[in-house]
């Protein structure tokens, strides 16, 4: 059972109270109805799942609630860092990645959306 | 016409059971509940108005000389615990402030562990460290206990207040009975 | 009768520290046998002169007691305190002994010393390594009804229990700063260093008493006093320190990520009356800062010819028994070594009276103070020889000796009872469980630790820490001790021995010098393994099963590593070791389980008015952790007629139905209606206060999510349902579009779904019934139409009332706190009795829904169907620019003709019902496999229609009114006529009444 750590709660809390919600920073279109077929189903269905280190989404369902983001690294399962929803992806040079590659980022990650204003 | 004041409260969970050596585990009376939202700048306001300062340390508690509580939940939520025949719905009905109050007096059932071995017994499927140093006295968090969800609220040194929805009262009480007869000394 | 002799004619007087007066009786095959208090079923046997306790798992080849401790690979027995509460494959030298305690051998028929099974024995030339794998391939249909049923009867270890476990298990949560697993010298010395800091430890030993290998070693002192007695004051002062927790009897069986240590106390095991509600063993999931490793060392046998005959054992095994137990394993004691420690082992027992006519060492010139010593004993040191086979059936009887590079004599030496070290494998299974990757110590051959992967440190005999006061000093700073320092004297390091077959087990084809004596593999099989192409440790582990056993290979992994790179003609590190599991040793499903078991497997929910169904004798329906009042039968009525009798009366009269497991949030905030508009595809800024709608939830793709009927009690607080089974995912959902998505809108969700029982009063007569308890709403059409909510008071209590309906009659869902659910709930059945009011429960629900085409999200949906496809187009907003899969609506699979769309069934014989899930077909004459063109999400008899109903999804159904399908079923093809799904009042006037 992993550890985790709630940036809201600001502590350490056993996994059982949390549930994993997927990749991260998936950005939903301001106008989704407009969006090409081929975008909309990216954003729908195609995800990076890398061996490495991984942007997800948790939620501390059993505890405050809320919905929080971490990077992960899938190899060793050892989370690099956590933070609040909303908040601009971590740089990741300036968090030691020790053995693990850098997720590789795809075009659609690069934009700049409201979520990591 | 039928007679009006006929309805009465039926609590789910009934005191009969033996408990576990030095550790109690009690149904609580019925209490008025509160599920309280807002956002940090109107926490000010609505504290004046409960006659308590509302928590914003994670994992805390306030509770008010007439035993009015506010428990800390999330970063913008709390659920309030008082007297059954309290009015604080009706004092939070005339906040001006932004916020969201939903009566849940009946959604929650009260259950209360105390004794001895009252932390080992909620440790029996709480995975959360209960230790005075992690989770002193006046501590409150929403966790797991074996299958569900419930609340820990830490009252005393030796005593606890599990609050849990009504349809799981029943397992959080045989849970928490079972796991006193490994924990009472 | 003196009490050395009622415990078993090899104790030894004066010998070991159990106490004579404190006998203990017990059995074993029915022989009726005493030993002491403190003895484990192994001594005890052995003190009564029983080597031969098992039969082997494919040779049937009798089989005695190797070790002294929980990597027993033979003397697996069956204990039963009665018939529910029997265990096999209890480890005899683990197992205590308590008075009564009934063992039996296991894997022998019809006797132990007379095995039938023991013929594979002979025929064991046809019985190699993969003998299963090649021999049972032909024929193929053979394998599951004759081969595998036969295998499984002859082979295997014990017979499993056919009865429920009657026994309590308990689970524990702990958190600690330090947990230290084994109470050897170097697991006391580290927790006494870190309790002494004030840390919070708890320290973990398999054995019934601290103490590891200082239960068995002499002449050692730790701080001035014998080795043992220390041990005993340091657990003895660490249990009466507050910040400390002393579990032994408990074994860290599994290490998981971040520190978390799976432990399995034994509590009642070794008692003869355990209390009535003492659990038989807890599970303690430990989360520790760090993790001290002082697991020890492990002992290796020497691989050569039948060296799994009874009465041969591991030198340290034998010195457990004798200086703990006060049990000579024999009384003419042969010795095979390749390292020092034996010596040791026979120096004590030659000391304790014991003949030791040889001891055989395959070194050339063992030099060391032991071996000194053994000699001045006048033992005979046989230098540069080799056991190359014993002798003895049921029981040791002799050894063959000869040198080991050929030439001189061999000789045949006699002896009652063998004991042996190969040396010395450190245990390091937590540690590689940890991830940690181990490292080769190619001067004394041993896998050690090497990079940690989590904050734990090995320290002692594991970390191939040798000498006592190194492995005092090493786990004093591993805890980082402030004042805590100890002293000892005495205690040898073993270090060296050998890996492999030892010399003269040789390649020879027909000899069994047993590599693994669980798994029957012995040195031949290991090499026929790579002979065969299994160039991989693994390859070579699964062909052979070398260490697949429930030991795990603590004693073979080694040997069979050695052999397998003598035969690759590669060193060992290059053939690598096999990945450590958890468990350490077998775990019981009971301790896994623990309290979730009867009651607490599962929460059972039961709605506020369960009592009042209980006590009408209504069956209940499992909905998710639910119980829903399935049918209220009266006296002499099957399910079908009280089903029938409930839906005409709700149409007739009125029913009354416990709705109170539908999901309920409650959406607060001036941007409440906003954020309805996303999450549903209808439109909510314009229903007016005290209005009610049907809303439809999708996901993002575009399919129906869920549904329920919404109502506005004020402008900025909504009344949101949800279905039984969907409530919990609703609100996750709607959570993650709120905090994710729409952060910036005003708005709160609180789960109301158990703050509210639910009391649904349909039929023509609802508001007739209900009118006299109400108070504070109008209840007339005009004021309070289809589709509207008021807040008032019913029976004196807060009320949500609405004015809905799910069976097409006008009706009313009650809401009221819940504690007064069933006094409401009776008190409207009491005025609504004489009216005709029947209570129904969940099937008439499903067929009244059914009769008017209402669908049920989950059955009549299965996450591939859009509104459009269930006939629900009307409830989207036409002008929405945004909502929850408002994109996915608009994919080109979704809009494209030959979708499936919901349409009703009627049979062409009214008195047929279908099946549901039954497929459809347009032809039924066309070959198999047909072209499926739908299937039946629901089928009922309905009464009130006086025919059967049903609804399906069917291939572009809406464009197939009035033609003819077919389902095709075993006994038949059924014809039906496609129609609309609406059965009943068809314009739906009795919404209105």
């Amino acid at each position: 059972m992993l550890l985790i750590k709630c940036p809201y709660c600001e502590e350490e809390r056993p996994e059982l109270e949390f549930r994993h919600a997927g990749e991260a920073h998936l950005v939903r279109e301001g106008k989704i109805i407009d969006q090409s077929d081929e975008d909309f189903a990216a954003f729908l269905y195609l995800r990076q799942n890398p061996k490495g280190l991984v942007y997800e989404r948790w939620r501390h369902i059993h505890g405050c609630g809320r919905f929080f983001n971490a990077i992960r690294d899938t190899v060793s399962d050892k989370f690099l860092t956590v933070y609040k929803a909303g908040e601009p992806r971590p740089d990741l040079t300036a968090i030691k990645a020790e053995g693990a590659a850098a997720p590789t980022t795809r075009k659609r990650r690069s934009r700049t959306t409201k979520s990591e204003l | 016409m039928a007679d009006m004041s006929s309805a009465t409260r039926l609590h789910p969970l009934r005191a009969d059971r033996q408990s576990g050596r030095t550790v109690s585990v009690t149904p609580a009376g019925d209490a008025t509940r509160i599920s309280l939202r807002a956002r940090p700048d109107a926490v000010a306001k609505l504290s004046r108005l409960l006659g308590l300062s509302l928590p914003t340390r994670p994992k805390s508690t306030a509770v008010a000389k007439d035993g009015r509580a506010a428990l800390w939940l999330g970063p913008d939520e709390w659920l309030l615990i008082d007297a059954p025949d309290s009015d604080v719905a009706a004092v939070l009905a005339r906040a001006d402030v932004l916020h969201s109050a939903v009566d849940v007096s009946h959604r929650n059932v009260g259950i209360i562990v105390s004794g001895e071995g009252a932390d080992r017994t909620i440790s029996g499927g709480c995975p959360q460290d209960l230790s005075l140093a992690a989770f002193p006295v006046g501590a409150a968090s929403r966790t797991v206990l074996g299958k569900i969800e419930v609340i820990v609220w830490r009252t005393g040194e030796d005593s606890f207040r599990i609050e849990c929805w009504r349809s799981f009262s029943e397992y959080a009480y045989s849970f928490l009975q079972e796991s006193a007869k490994d924990c009472g000394i | 009768m003196s009490s050395s002799l009622s415990s078993g004619s090899n104790r030894i007087a004066g010998k070991g520290r159990l106490t004579p007066a404190k006998t203990v009786r017990f059995t074993f095959d029915g022989q009726n046998l005493t030993g002491l208090e403190g003895d484990t079923l192994a001594s005890a046997l052995l003190a009564n002169g029983i080597h031969l306790v098992g039969r082997s798992f494919k040779y049937h080849r009798p089989r005695g007691i190797l070790s002294a401790g929980s990597e027993e690979p033979n003397a697996l027995v069956d204990i039963e305190r009665d018939k529910a509460r029997r265990q096999p494959n209890v480890r005899a030298t683990v197992q205590e002994i308590y008075d009564g305690l009934k063992a039996k051998s296991q894997n022998r028929w019809p006797s132990l010393t007379f095995d039938v099974g023991s013929v594979n024995d002979l025929f064991s030339p046809m019985l190699p390594a993969g003998f299963y794998y090649k021999t049972f391939m032909w024929p193929k249909f053979a394998w599951k009804s004759i081969y595998e049923p036969k295998i499984r009867a002859a082979a295997g270890l014990g017979v499993v229990p056919g009865e429920a476990d009657t026994d309590r298990y308990a689970n524990r949560f702990a958190h600690c700063d330090l947990l230290v697993v084994g109470g050897g010298a170097a697991g006391l010395a580290a927790a006494l260093g870190a309790a002494e800091t004030g840390a919070k430890v708890i320290l973990c030993d398999e054995q019934p008493e601290m103490g590891g290998a200082l239960r068995y070693e002499s002449g050692v002192t730790i701080d001035g006093l014998d080795a043992y007695a220390w041990a005993e004051a340091t657990a003895a002062r660490l249990r009466n320190m507050s910040n400390v927790t002393v579990l032994s009897r408990t074994t860290a069986f599994g290490y998981y990520a971040q520190n978390f240590v799976g432990l399995v106390e034994r509590i009642s095991d070794h008692l003869s009356r355990p209390a009535a509600d003492m659990p038989r063993e807890r599970l303690w999931q430990v989360r520790a800062r760090k993790v001290v490793l002082a697991t020890g060392a492990i002992e290796r046998h020497m691989v050569f010819a039948n060296n799994d005959r009874p009465g041969i054992m591991l030198a340290s095994a034998a010195r457990l028994f004798l200086n703990h137990h006060g049990v000579a394993v024999g009384r003419k004691v042969g010795v095979y070594t390749a390292n020092d420690s034996a010596y040791a082992a026979a120096i004590d027992l030659k000391r304790a009276g014991i003949d030791i006519p040889v001891i055989v060492d395959t070194r050339d010139n063992p030099a060391s103070p032991v071996v000194e010593e053994a000699r001045a004993l006048g033992i005979e040191v046989l230098a540069g020889h080799a056991v190359f086979s014993a002798g003895g059936k049921r029981r040791v009887s002799s050894i063959q000796v000869k040198p080991n590079k050929g030439g001189g004599n061999e000789r045949r030496i006699t002896v009652d009872a063998l004991i042996m070290s190969a040396g010395w494998t450190p245990s390091v299974h937590l540690f590689s469980q940890s991830r940690g990757k181990v490292a080769w110590d190619a001067a004394n051959e041993r896998f050690l630790p090497g990079d940690h992967a989590q904050d734990c440190v090995s320290v002692g005999a594991c970390n191939g820490t040798d000498d006592l006061q190194a492995t005092l000093d090493e786990a004093l700073s591993a805890v980082a001790a402030s004042g805590t320092r100890l002293a000892a004297s005495g205690g040898s390091g073993w270090v060296g021995g050998m890996v492999g077959s030892a010399p003269g087990a040789g390649a020879d084809t027909t000899v069994k010098a047993f590599v693994d004596f669980q798994n029957d593999v012995t040195a031949k099989d290991v090499r026929l393994a790579v002979r065969e192409g299994m160039h991989s440790i693994e390859h070579v582990k699964r062909f052979t099963t070398n260490g697949m056993a429930t030991d795990q290979g603590k004693t073979s992994n080694m040997h069979g590593l050695a052999i397998a790179a003598e035969a690759l003609g590669k060193p060992i590190p290059a053939v690598g070791l096999t990945t450590f599991r958890a468990p350490f040793t077998p775990v019981t499903f009971g301790s896994i389980v623990n309290n979730a078991r009867h009651g607490l497997f599962d929460p059972t929910r039961r709605t506020p008015i369960h009592a009042w169904h209980a006590a009408q004798g209504a069956p209940f329906e499992d909905v998710g952790q639910w119980k829903r009042a399935w049918y209220y039968p009266q006296a002499g009525e099957d399910m079908h007629a009280a089903i029938n009798r409930e839906c005409v009366a709700v149409r007739n009269h009125a029913g009354i139905f416990d709705a109170s497991t539908l999901g309920k949030i409650e959406v607060v905030g001036p941007d409440a209606a906003k954020f309805l508009e996303l999450l549903y595809t209808n439109p909510w800024e314009k229903l007016g206060v005290g209005r009610c709608r049907y809303g439809i939830m999708l996901r993002e793709d575009g399919f129906i999510y869920d549904d329920g009927v919404v109502g506005r009690l004020a402008e900025d607080r909504f009344h949101v349902t949800t279905t039984t089974g969907g409530a919990p995912r609703v609100m996750h959902h709607m959570e993650d579009y709120l905090q994710t998505e729409f952060p910036h809108l005003d708005v709160w969700l609180t789960s109301t779904t158990e703050q509210w029982a639910v009391i649904a009063v349909q039929g023509p007569k609802a508001r007739q019934i209900i009118a006299p308890l109400v108070e504070g709403i109008d209840l007339s059409n005009e004021a309070m139409p289809h589709m509207s909510v008021r807040e008032g008071r019913i029976c004196g209590v807060p009320t949500r009332l609405f004015r809905m309906s799910f069976t097409g009659e006008a009706g009313y869902e009650i809401n009221v706190p819940a504690d007064y659910g069933q006094a409401v709930w009776e008190a409207v059945h009491a005025a609504g009795k004489p009216l005709g009011l029947t209570p129904y429960g969940t099937e008439a629900m499903h067929i009244l829904r059914a009769e008017k085409g209402y669908i049920i999200v989950g059955q009549d949906t299965d996450g591939t169907v859009t509104p459009h496809d269930a006939g629900l187009s009307w409830a989207i907003g036409k002008n929405k620019t945004d909502y929850v899969g408002i994109r996915g609506l608009l994919r080109r699979d979704l809009v494209a003709p030959g979708r499936k769309q919901l349409v009703g069934l009627r049979t062409k014989n009214p008195r047929t019902v279908l099946e549901e899930g039954a497929q459809i077909v347009a032809n039924p004459n066309q070959p198999v496999p047909m072209t499926m063109i739908g299937h039946v999400t629901s089928s009922y008899w309905s009464e009130n229609c006086g025919r059967s109903i049903a609804l399906a999804l069917v291939v572009d159904g809406t464009k197939r009114m009035g033609e003819t399908l077919y389902v095709p079923m075993p006994d038949g093809v059924i014809e039906v006529e496609v129609t609309g799904t609406v059965f009943f009042d068809e314009k739906g006037e009795r919404l209105n009444g």
